[in-house]
């Protein structure tokens, strides 16, 4: 019931949120809390998110981790097909649904990426980008601890997203608790990966995430050809 | 006569040049990408994550295509025409010493990568051109890394790239105006600088 609401306040505030902000610039009203849920989120990424992931590369091979993360992406692969489908992306949603019956069915229940061995293409397709293929702008810039940099657009998608998964499914809950967890640390790990490069790279770490995050989504929205950027001056 | 002995080294160098000039930008990029990308996976010094002998790997064979003068002018924006001579001289430097140093570190972190290059389409008289690859990493999606490059008479320069949408001279606009914006370009000098000593 809880998540129903926080779906409808959201989706809420999305259409409210409405024509504020211009494709290219940064819309960040809440930047003062923001900045106070990055400043949280420091020490999480270094003394809790950086040991689970030195423990999880240091425990696990890495086809281990490879198959994980082939897990996570097959699901991910699955929810593509319902966004190529809102999208009217039928060439996508082509591949994406091969993509999943190859690898669900011949790569163990997707822990093989056998589809992008035969070089079929991942849709990479969310929530998030079919509001904004709708024509819904991103919406207030937010930065949640633990979460990382979304937007009141994208992150009404990924609780739509977070409302059923196929791990759900499985009956034997000691096995499902288990794939719960991996996926976890599997996506720590990811993080704290790309965190590397933006400690070496970023003045400001805040700017920096923010702006690489939106540049990211809005490429994403529009499929890799974004309309050029206007200079802000 | 010492001149008759340099004379067909001076011509040599100069065709050298020359046809380093005409190179097409794509077959440039696959070239440069190629030749660093097997240092990399070759070099014992690399392998064993000598930092000292990846940063001269970057800076022997990566930076003489960039052109950090326009990488640090567009990254500044408007600002640019307000500094000094001086101070876009500190600000090129800077900038380049911390972007050698964040291509070393990645680098280091992505030993297991391979290009797929693009076939690249458009007018070939055109003085300014991206040209498309894609990084595939194993275990995870390609990157597409886009290099924007510009014609100059020392041949093609990159002077942007596009890592998976994600524009370098647009991520660093924001981060250099914020701190113009909290202390002029001199704060933007001391932070880089501070960064760069670290």
């Amino acid at each position: 019931m809880k998540r129903t609401c926080a779906v409808a306040a959201l989706a809420c505030a999305m259409l409210l949120s409405g024509c504020a902000t211009a494709p290219g610039k940064i819309y960040d009203p809440f930047e003062a809390s923001n900045r106070a849920m990055f400043a949280i989120n420091e020490p999480i990424m270094e003394y809790v998110a950086k040991p689970i992931a030195q423990f999880y590369v240091a425990v696990t091979p890495s086809f281990f981790r490879t198959a994980v993360s082939n897990y996570v992406n097959n699901i991910d692969d699955l929810f593509s097909i319902v966004n190529d489908a809102l999208q009217g992306k039928w060439d996508k949603m082509g591949n994406d649904m091969a993509r999943v019956m190859i690898n669900t069915g011949f790569g163990f229940g997707g822990l093989i990426d056998i589809a992008s061995d035969l070089s079929i293409p991942r849709g990479e397709e969310d929530f998030g980008q079919t509001f904004g293929y709708w024509g819904f702008p991103q919406g207030p810039y937010l930065f949640i601890p633990v979460w990382g940099p979304t937007t009141v657009r994208d992150g009404t998608g990924s609780i739509l997203r977070l409302l059923w998964s196929p791990t759900n499914e499985i009956p034997n809950v000691p096995v499902r608790n288990v794939i719960y967890g991996l996926v976890t640390v599997s996506e720590i790990n990811d993080a704290v990966e790309a965190m590397k490069l933006v400690d070496q790279a970023a003045l400001d770490k805040y700017t920096f995430i923010r702006r690489a995050y939106l540049q990211r989504r809005e490429y994403m929205v529009y499929d890799g050809k974004p309309p050029p950027e206007k200079d802000e001056d | 006569m010492k001149l008759f002995r340099i004379l067909p080294a001076l011509l040599c160098a100069f065709f050298a040049a020359s046809a380093l000039a005409q190179e097409a930008p794509d077959a440039m990029v696959k070239r440069v990408s190629q030749e660093v990308l097997g240092i990399i996976k070759t070099d014992p010094k690399v392998q064993a994550g000598d930092q000292a002998r990846i940063r001269e790997v970057v800076e022997t064979k990566l930076l003489p295509n960039f052109d950090f003068e326009r990488i640090t002018a567009l990254a500044m924006g408007r600002n640019w025409r307000q500094a000094t001579p001086e101070q876009q001289k500190q600000l090129v430097d800077q900038f380049r010493t911390l972007l050698v140093r964040t291509y070393s570190g990645a680098l280091t972190q992505y030993k297991d990568q391979t290009m797929d290059y693009k076939a690249m389409r458009g007018d070939p008289n055109a003085t300014e051109v991206t040209v498309r690859t894609e990084v595939i990493r194993q275990g995870g999606a390609p990157v597409p890394i886009d290099y924007a490059m510009a014609k100059t008479p020392q041949g093609w320069k990159v002077y942007d790239i596009v890592v998976g949408g994600v524009s370098l001279v647009t991520n660093y606009r924001d981060e250099f105006n914020e701190q113009i914006k909290n202390g002029g370009v001199d704060n933007l000098i001391k932070t880089l600088q501070k960064k760069n000593g670290a």
